[in-house]
């Protein structure tokens, strides 16, 4: 039997003793399911000797440094902890790696990008003793590190462009990508962080970018499946929302307790409901982001409109007067209204609806077709006269609706009445406002292909709307008798009515009330109790109605017609009244059980007094000095991004089932350290990047593979095949063909054809040019239900839910991407080019600079000899302006510049080509 | 031996987790073990090939698996559940104490009842019932398993889906092709272990029916492009031959063993492997496509044209697949959900599947494959008793999502073969007998392939999770 076998063999029967003894510490005075399970109930437990609770429920202390023998080796205090335990174990830390080495290291580690040959120069010409700091302090201060990080962090915080599930539409999330980016350039202190994009809105009055940073809860995923409950949905949202919290700050598979008390950690079932009533008090809006552009147009707008309207009074002594004769003329001419209460809606199409107190309808769920939504509710009137719909803003709809287009739109083309499966027809309708060519009476006109369109144009489209609708005759109704009223939406796909409220009235000839609603309600208020601004909203109202100000008005209008939208982001809402949580028996969200308040899981420290009890409270109790779990959480994701491992091997699961750790006073006091140095990400890395730990080679010699098969003791460093989106990254980079622009839209590099069909929707991908179609990995548009497949195959996570480790595969199916995928062929190319022009003029310089540029380091003779053999070897097949030659040599010979002679740079592609595919190249050594 | 034979010697032993194992002594008696070994060692050196075959609990009866996934949902009331009793009540409301409490897709609880329009028969000494949609099926009447009641928790499609390849309604967790994967490995280096094909509509689960969740990314489903080739960057870039393509990786491989000597990281050792196994890929996968040269009489049977993308061209390659040592095979044909005029719908689907899939079962039986191959026939749920139809959303005719009772078959892999399991009520709306849960499926799928449902296990989050969950009854009436 070999060493290593023999290795492995030890490993094995480690394992199954180091998982009993785990097995044992979880009687940590919580009950056993097990037990209870077989009979034994609780005294099972209440017998067992008191145990020391588990270590991670317990705040971290900093502990001492340990002594260590070879104390010059020491740089940063991480290494007296790695130091002491390799001593133990009779091992010797590796040498300082090369400075080539060190420096790809760093780049690629802070970065996510290979040094440049003249950032490679500048470090090895430094010969100062700080030379590395300085470097450390350079990368650090590198815009894109907040890339590198921030993509980080995205795989916890699950981000995707679309929304998941069948129809899997495009959402528009980047700004949150974007903040999380900035947050880590500026070096947010991590608890601020966490603050923000937990409860960003519930802060005092929150700035835009707080609203932004609350996307992190929105990543999760919406079904908008034809005939889905919304409330089904919601619910799984928010068991989303508590798993990614559970992954990303706490460790803890709070989401094992969703269906029953969990098995290993003291969370019991009612507790995952307390936890889940922090997350379930809210509305889930599109937000707009301010834009400085913008915001400057749309000020100038008001500005210009504002002179108008001041021009008007100047010139209007006594338009005081005229207001307030407009305003009593204004009297709500409406009559008494009944709201329709009670009773159902049904739509075509299965869409479903929320409903508000206020009797109100909301349509969730799918939107993507024409649609009729038929309401049947009891009359609360025996005598009616007329019908009243209400379309209403609502925070939910885009751009606050009250329609379901993109823009808030909708289209109304009949409203239908039956009583009894008896038809009633309408003589009159009126409203407060229609475009033009779209007039209420389409509405009643019998005629489907006909609309009502409320949009007002921009900055003005987007509020509340009614219709008035007369009976030919006056109806006479049984108490409580059922009416059925139909909204028939024919005339335009997926524009929808959004927020509505039907009501019935018994007044003799009701008209809409013409006077917009949102001044309806200013002008119900004292006119001594309305601020300058509401004046003059009143003022506006009237105005448009003045005929001789028709000139004027024209002029207004044209200025709203360039309002300009900015983007949208996904962003959390708390909402005024707290809906009430109720646990889920089983975990089946149509069995509710008793109702539960907030609370944080009883096994950890308690909530410090006078926190909220919401979704700031629980923000604030996550990153309080107190908790034993965030801290150590981060800090050993960060570790692993760095050596691989986590000092924990779980990073998701600090539960009492979780590995020991390698180094749990390190754990510790790197926890500790966070904290109390105000929770700086940067700091953190510092300290571990100046570490002797971090510099040493990652030279696997055959007696460490022996002494440390598994590298758990770090007496080196561990040689790590970068990310997905790294291994693009490189290749563009080095091809010089990578676009640095930090942050906009997701962007869509070339897909292979054939990938899209399997999307439900038929997805769309324009493929990006220019600048955008050589942009970092990072923006590729992420298609939940079809991931972008050059890096799905390098397992990226795919988005579905909260990923804090990532698989790391060695596979064919890599091979055949880096050997043949478009992206991949275009970076050779580029960098084929590159060297051919810039590379100097003899081969073996041309080799040096190529090799350079893929792994920062120079080529030895072996490894000179042998692509020099090779490019001679290739030389012949592209010899003469063969084929072979204008294929290989570039992908579109229109961007090739006219001095490029093709036979001599299609070798160089070649070369190329093999460069990228190095083990080294796509390895952060 | 210098170092760098010793290595490569280890890491060519440490290849075949079976050689491991066997000149070991260690028995594969649980897989958690395994996957602590994956997370322990292979984590940092991945020096073992996670897709090498292994051994299950116990000598299972098949050792593969062909999934013929009907995605959208037949209606198995027009196709497996003949119901007499339905005519009667045909056009009259349905009772109101059954849909109680029930919220449909699309339907209101007040439908009508719809009996099929389709004439049903039995076939086969079986006596299997089958409707007139399906003219091939009851030629294998006798070898197929049709299980009538089956029941799933989800409603809708994408959850549905999800619910049937993953055992649980919510994204995120290993699919069934990729747990069979984790338990099996695989018996070819040269194509993926687990392939997914497709034909008809986009698939509402997308990519997730085939992800391996939080199990290692090597045991996802590769999908195969329907036309071109059928794995991604399969070809070489344009202008770059056969014998160039070599060259280069002769060299790529001269450089990254001399780096594999200089860092002495048996990792380096995989990627040389992973980059001999791209190339062999390159001619392996272009040869498993090519139908053309299958009998005629193959391709007549399965209605198969070379060169065309359709549903009984992915049937034939799942046969080639699984005889090159694929372990898992899925197709997906998204087509059945049929809202509206579900009679026309279901016969235009037959048309396009049954001669497929009967003929795969047919061909896999004659080449004794059928024995230790499991197919598998069936959607995400069933559908309703109730008609839907809805003049605004010009609909009629058609019948809505069900899930307390559809039909699914297999074939194979010691499955009671020529039997019918299960009976619903004179409605169709509920099992009254022996009804199988989708976690039941899974469990006895899991047992025809040597496994033990409730330790075929995977520790995550400090939880060793299952296909099944904490559910799951192997359903001994299915087994031969």
């Amino acid at each position: 039997m070999t060493k290593t076998i023999k290795l492995l063999l030890t490993l094995l029967v480690m394992v199954p003793v180091a998982g009993l003894s785990i097995h044992r510490a979880q009687a940590d005075g919580t009950p056993d399911v097990d037990k209870a399970a077989d009979g034994r109930g609780r005294e099972g437990a209440s017998v067992k000797p008191e145990k020391e609770p588990h270590w991670a429920f317990v705040p971290p202390v900093r502990p001492s440094s340990p002594t260590v023998k070879t104390k010059g080796w020491v740089r940063t205090p991480i290494d007296s902890f790695i130091l002491a335990r390799l001593e133990s174990q009779g091992l010797t830390p590796s040498a300082v790696a090369a400075k080539t080495t060190l420096i790809r290291r760093l780049s690629l580690d802070l970065t996510g990008l290979p040094p440049t040959i003249e950032e490679i120069d500048r470090f090895l010409a430094d010969r100062s003793p700080d030379a590395w700091e300085k470097l450390v302090e350079r990368t650090l201060a590198s815009p894109h590190y907040g890339e590198r990080w921030g993509r980080w962090w995205l795989d916890a915080a699950r981000y995707a462009d679309t929304n998941g599930f069948e129809k899997d539409l495009p959402r528009s999330i980047w700004p949150y990508r974007d903040w999380v980016i900035n947050a880590f350039n500026k070096d947010m202190p991590f608890d601020r962080m966490t603050v923000e994009q937990l409860a960003g809105d519930l802060l005092p009055s929150p700035s835009p970018e707080q609203l932004v940073a609350t996307g992190f809860l929105r990543n999760s995923m919406r079904n908008e499946e034809g005939g889905v409950d919304p409330e089904q949905f919601r619910v799984e949202g928010l068991i989303d929302r508590v798993d990614a919290i559970g992954k990303a700050y706490l460790g803890l598979s709070v989401n094992c307790a969703q269906c029953h008390t969990h098995k290993f950690d003291p969370i019991r079932h009612e507790e995952y409901y307390r936890f889940y009533a922090f997350l379930n008090q809210d509305d889930e809006p599109e937000v707009e982001v301010p834009e400085a552009k913008i915001t400057k147009q749309r000020e100038e707008i008001l500005a210009k409109i504002a002179r108008v309207e001041d021009e008007l009074i100047a010139a209007t002594p006594d338009y005081e007067s005229r207001l307030a004769e407009w305003e009593s003329r204004m009297r709500p001419l409406e009559g008494a209204w009944s709201v329709l209460q009670g009773g159902s809606i049904f739509a075509s199409f299965g869409t479903k609806f929320d409903r508000f107190p206020d009797g109100s309808w909301i349509p969730k769920g799918d939107n993507s077709t024409k649609n009729v939504y038929v309401i049947q509710a009891p009359s609360p009137l025996k005598r009616i006269t007329a019908l009243r719909l209400e379309l209403m803003t609502d925070a939910t709809l885009p751009r606050n609706g009250p329609g379901r287009s993109p823009i808030g739109g909708l289209f109304l083309s009949e409203v239908l009445l039956e009583i009894n499966g008896q038809k009633h027809q309408f003589s009159e309708a009126t409203s407060d406002f229609s475009r033009l060519l779209f007039p209420i009476r389409h509405t009643i006109d019998g005629d489907t292909s006909t609309a009502w369109d409320i949009d007002a144009g921009p900055g003005i489209r987007n509020q509340d709307r009614k219709a008035v609708f007369v009976l030919k005759q006056p109806l006479e109704l049984k108490q409580g008798e059922n009416l059925t009223i139909s909204l028939v939406q024919k005339q335009q796909e997926s524009i929808n009515i959004g927020r509505f409220r039907l009501s019935v009235t018994d007044s003799v000839a009701p008209k809409a009330d013409p006077v917009p609603v949102a001044v309806r309600r200013l002008l119900a208020r004292p006119a001594k109790e309305r601020t300058a601004a509401e004046k003059r909203q009143i003022f506006s109202a009237w105005r448009d109605t003045v005929a001789e100000w028709a000139e004027a008005n024209e002029k207004i209008a044209e200025l709203w017609r360039d309002w300009p939208y900015g983007t949208t982001t996904l962003a959390l809402r708390s909402r005024p009244e707290p809906r009430e949580t109720r646990i889920f028996r089983r975990g089946d969200w149509k069995r509710p059980g008793e109702l539960v308040e907030p609370a944080t899981p009883q096994a950890l420290p308690p909530m410090a007094d006078g926190t909220p009890r919401n979704r700031l409270g629980l923000a604030k109790w996550i990153v309080d000095r107190g908790n034993p779990l965030t801290a150590r959480v981060i800090v050993n994701r960060v570790w692993q991004q760095y050596f691989g491992a986590g000092l924990v091997t779980t990073p998701e699961d600090f539960g009492t089932r979780c590995e020991q750790p390698s180094h749990p006073e390190l754990l510790d006091w790197l926890a500790v350290e966070f904290m109390e140095k105000g929770w700086s990400i940067k700091d953190l890395h510092r300290l571990i990047v100046n570490s002797a730990t971090y510099r040493q080679s990652s030279k696997v010699t055959p007696r460490l593979l022996e002494a440390d098969p598994t590298n758990r003791w770090l007496a080196r460093m561990p040689r790590i095949r970068v990310e997905s989106e790294i291994i693009r990254d490189i290749a563009l980079a080095s091809g010089g063909l990578l676009s640095r622009k930090i942050g906009g839209p997701s962007v869509y590099p070339p897909i292979p054809d054939g990938v899209l069909v399997i999307s439900y929707g038929g997805a769309k991908w324009e493929t990006s040019t220019g600048e955008d179609r050589y942009r970092r990995g990072m923006y590729t548009f992420w298609k939940r239900s079809v991931p972008y497949p050059g890096m799905l195959v390098f397992d990226m996570p795919n988005g579905d839910q909260s990923c804090t480790r990532r698989t790391r595969s060695n596979t064919p199916l890599q091979a055949l991407t880096t050997l043949n995928d478009t992206v991949f062929m275009e970076a050779a190319q580029g960098l084929g080019l590159r060297i051919w022009r810039d590379g100097g003029t003899t081969d073996a310089a041309r080799l040096t600079y190529g090799f350079r540029l893929c792994t920062g380091r120079k080529p030895n003779a072996f490894e000179l000899q042998q692509l020099t053999a090779f490019l001679h070897q290739q030389r012949p097949a592209f010899a003469g302006r063969t084929a072979s030659s204008v294929y290989v040599a570039a992908a579109d010979l229109n961007q090739l510049p006219g001095d490029v002679n093709l036979e001599e740079v299609a070798p160089w592609t070649m070369v190329a080509r093999l460069l990228l595919n190095l083990d080294e190249t796509i390895t952060r050594e | 031996m210098n170092y760098r034979e010793e290595i490569n010697t280890e890491y060519k032993k440490l290849l075949t987790r079976r050689h491991f194992f066997r000149e070991c002594g260690v028995g594969l008696g649980s897989l958690a073990l395994s996957s602590l070994l994956n997370r322990n060692v292979l984590s940092q050196s991945a020096s073992a090939n996670p897709l090498a075959p292994k051994k299950p609990h116990f000598p299972g009866k098949a050792k593969r698996v062909i999934y013929l996934f009907q995605a959208g949902a037949p209606s198995q009331l027009d196709l497996f559940d003949y119901k007499p009793e339905l005519v009667k009540y045909n056009g009259k409301q349905v009772p109101q104490d059954l849909v109680k409490g029930i919220n449909y897709a699309f339907i209101k609880p007040d439908a009508a009842l719809y009996a099929s329009d389709l004439k049903f028969r039995k076939h086969g000494q079986s006596g299997a019932e089958m409707s007139e949609a399906l003219a091939y099926l009851p030629s294998v009447a006798d070898d197929i398993t049709i299980i009538r009641s089956m029941m799933t928790d989800a409603i809708n499609h994408a959850p549905g889906q999800i619910f049937m390849n993953t055992g649980t309604v919510q994204f995120g967790r290993p699919s069934i092709g990729s747990w069979v994967t984790y338990g099996l490995g695989c018996e070819t280096q040269d194509l993926p272990a687990f392939v997914v094909l497709s034909s008809g509509g986009g698939i509402s689960g997308g990519a997730s029916n085939w992800g391996s969740g939080f199990l290692p990314t090597i045991y996802q489903g590769v999908t195969f492009r329907r036309s071109g080739d059928p794995i991604l960057a399969l070809a070489t870039p344009r202008g770059i031959t056969r014998k160039m393509q070599r060259q280069s990786l002769d060299t790529l491989k001269a450089l990254n063993e001399h780096h594999l000597e200089v860092t002495g990281d048996p990792e380096i050792a995989t990627r040389i492997n992973s980059f001999e196994m791209a190339y062999r890929m390159q001619e392996s996968a272009p040869e498993l496509m090519d139908i053309s040269k299958e009998d005629k009489s193959t391709l007549e049977m399965y209605g198969a044209t070379p060169g065309k993308a359709s549903f009984a061209n992915n049937c034939l390659l799942a046969r080639r697949l699984i005889e090159r040592g694929v372990r898992f095979v899925q197709l997906f044909h998204e087509a059945w959900d049929h809202h509206s005029e579900v009679v026309k719908g279901v016969k235009s689907q037959c048309r396009q599947t049954d001669q497929g899939a009967a003929a795969l079962v047919k061909d896999l039986r004659q080449r004794g494959l059928l024995d230790d191959t499991i197919v598998i026939w069936g959607g995400e749920f069933g559908r309703t008793p109730m008609v839907e139809s809805d003049p605004e959303a010009n609909r009629a005719l058609g019948r809505d999502h069900h899930n307390k009772a559809f039909t699914m078959w297999v074939a194979g892999g010691g499955f009671k073969p020529g039997i019918t399991l299960g009976r619903t009520d004179d409605l169709g709306f509920n099992v009254v007998e022996d009804p199988v849960q989708v976690h039941d499926l899974h469990a006895t799928i899991l047992h025809q392939l040597g496994f033990d449902h409730t330790k075929l296990t995977y520790r995550y989050q400090g939880r060793d999770f299952r296909l099944t969950d904490v559910h799951g009854v192997v359903i001994d009436k299915l087994l031969a």
